[in-house]
């Protein structure tokens, strides 16, 4: 739930439209006043300079915004900023460091998974929520929930083999 | 995108208080309810939709799954649509809603879905995007582009000629197969709406597309009790093997024979939907499908000849499919689509198929 209940509408718009909002962004607390016509993923990029989520397609057919909200994955570019209120929101820059690489960025670098790279930070993102999902042993599994993430130089049987990796290495904990 | 306040509701009755100011809650309508935003949201950047409020309905409590004690489902308006496929009594009782939810658009996006946002979720033809080409579903009058235009991915049944756009949802068709029933609180109180009354048929007026009015907010689904012994499965036909986003073309029949056939899976109620019923084997399926199937639409000479060699295609590809599932012990396919008599045209390129009685999964 929010953690800031909204007011009225009509006392959240200033002179200049703008309304506020508390997002909490890779676990850092950002309380702005933004369009309500934001998207999450233009926030993210434009009003917090977080520049690893990418904007493809806007529509959220290619994955290149992926992010995770309450650790699920979503598309940031058809979400307005204004419905996450309050919700734990994590973008690339929030899974690991460079000294401290996620496994799964450290997995992608291993099985050179991206060529130009745009799409790799909506990749990884969606590679990591599908960690938590249902899903079936086999690549096929795997390429089924990797379809809303489209990579343009076809690195997929490196992404696949990545993912696959760090799904063998998890169940063996 | 226009420029829009953004109004989260304390309860169900603050949202439809505010909703029933609208003029409409059809297209263009001036005040929209926000649950997953994967249609709307894309269509306020496209200027195809343009409200002047957004009321935004996740905080609502409709977000749950519970057992009715008829032994029917309880489906909350804001599930969303990854949830409802992976809940354990859908897999198991409703496999063919799961089934139909998961061979719809992308993991990330199902996580955004809702239930009654997919209900309401709009066609994908080409030029109901696109705000420089006539389009009567997205203005009233201005013509259909897609008649004559690009359409191969656009209905062929259940059309008129003012529009041939498709329902893109794979959930309704598996709703229309169970015999969902769709809850509605408005300013005049609740109602429940069968899944096979929600949707409208274009007809002179395709901005119409289901009986909803202004105010009218969909609290959740309900599903009859499992069909016992049933064993479902939902086949669909597309280009692409996943994320397949334009579904065009179905048939459609009546289920006499289904039920008369297989006594212990049909049900009356099945009696009601007009789907395509494929026997099995090759020549039955092919005249079956032959004699069930028309062409309503009035376009153009050869617009219109093209529809019909679409609907050829279709149907080749519903018979080929059917040896392919390849069910033992004489079991059915029903190729199946929105119930149809006042639904949305006819998705397509999808076939439904429930397999009775057999001792085996159908493989696909």
């Amino acid at each position: 739930m929010a953690q800031q209940p909204s007011a009225d509408p009509p006392e959240m718009s200033g002179r200049d439209g703008a309304v506020p909002v508390a997002l909490r962004i890779n676990g850092k607390n950002h309380r702005l006043r933004i369009d309500p016509r934001t998207t999450l993923l233009d926030c993210l990029r434009e009003t917090i300079a977080l520049t690893g989520t990418k904007k493809g397609c806007d529509h959220g057919q290619c994955g290149a915004c992926t992010v995770h909200v309450n650790g699920r994955r979503v598309n940031s570019c058809l979400r307005l900023a204004l419905m996450h209120d309050g919700d734990e929101i994590t973008t690339i820059e929030g899974l690991g460091t460079r000294g401290a690489l996620h496994p799964m960025q450290a997995a992608f670098v291993e099985h050179d998974g991206y060529q130009c790279g745009y799409c790799t930070s909506g990749q990884i993102m969606s590679a990591v929520a599908l960690l938590k999902e249902p899903c079936g042993p086999d690549d096929a599994a795997v390429k089924e929930l990797m379809s809303g993430n489209i990579c343009r130089c076809g690195a997929y049987p490196n992404i696949v083999a990545a993912i696959q990796q760090v799904r063998k290495a998890s169940s063996h904990k | 995108m226009k420029t829009f306040e953004f109004i989260r509701p304390a309860d169900s009755a603050a949202a439809v208080a505010t909703a029933a100011q609208a003029k409409t809650a059809q297209q263009g309508a001036d005040v929209r309810f926000l649950a997953g935003g994967t249609t709307l949201i894309g269509l306020m950047k496209l200027n195809v939709e343009t409200p002047a409020r957004v009321i935004d309905i996740n905080r609502l409590p409709l977000d749950t799954i519970k057992a009715m004690p008829d032994g029917g489902l309880k489906i909350g308006a804001t599930v969303r649509n990854s949830d409802l496929a992976n809940h354990p009594v859908v897999k198991r009782e409703y496999a063919v809603l799961s089934q139909a939810l998961l061979s719809g658009a992308s993991a990330q996006l199902r996580n955004m879905a809702t239930t009654a946002g997919n209900l309401l979720q709009r066609t994908r033809c080409a030029y109901f995007r696109d705000t420089a080409m006539p389009c009567n579903k997205r203005e009233p009058g201005s013509g259909c582009s897609a008649i004559t235009g690009s359409n191969r991915t656009l209905a062929v049944l259940g059309t008129s000629e003012h529009c041939i756009a498709t329902n893109p949802s794979d959930m309704c068709v598996a709703l229309a197969a169970l015999e969902a029933t769709i809850h509605v609180q408005g300013p005049k109180g609740s109602r429940a709406i069968p899944i096979g009354e929600f949707h409208l048929l274009p007809g002179a007026t395709p901005h119409r597309e289901t009986v909803l009015e202004p105010g009218a907010l969909i609290t959740h689904l309900t599903l009859p009790p499992p069909v016992a012994g049933s064993k479902q499965v939902y086949l669909k036909l597309g280009e692409r093997a996943s994320y397949e986003v334009c579904p065009g073309l179905g048939g459609r029949g009546d289920l006499d024979s289904w039920r008369e056939r297989r006594p212990g899976t049909g049900r009356a109620r099945w009696r009601r939907h007009q789907t395509l019923a494929i026997p099995r084997g090759r020549r039955r399926a092919g005249r079956a499908a032959r004699q069930s199937s028309e062409f309503p639409t009035g376009g153009g000479g050869g617009a219109a000849r093209r529809k019909a060699a679409e609907r050829e295609r279709v149907q080749d590809r519903a018979r080929e499919a059917v040896p392919r599932a390849r069910p033992p012990n004489g079991g059915y396919c029903i190729g199946g689509s929105l119930p149809i008599q006042r639904s949305t045209t006819m998705p397509a390129k999808r076939i439904l198929m429930l397999v009775g009685d057999l001792d085996t999964r159908v493989e696909l």
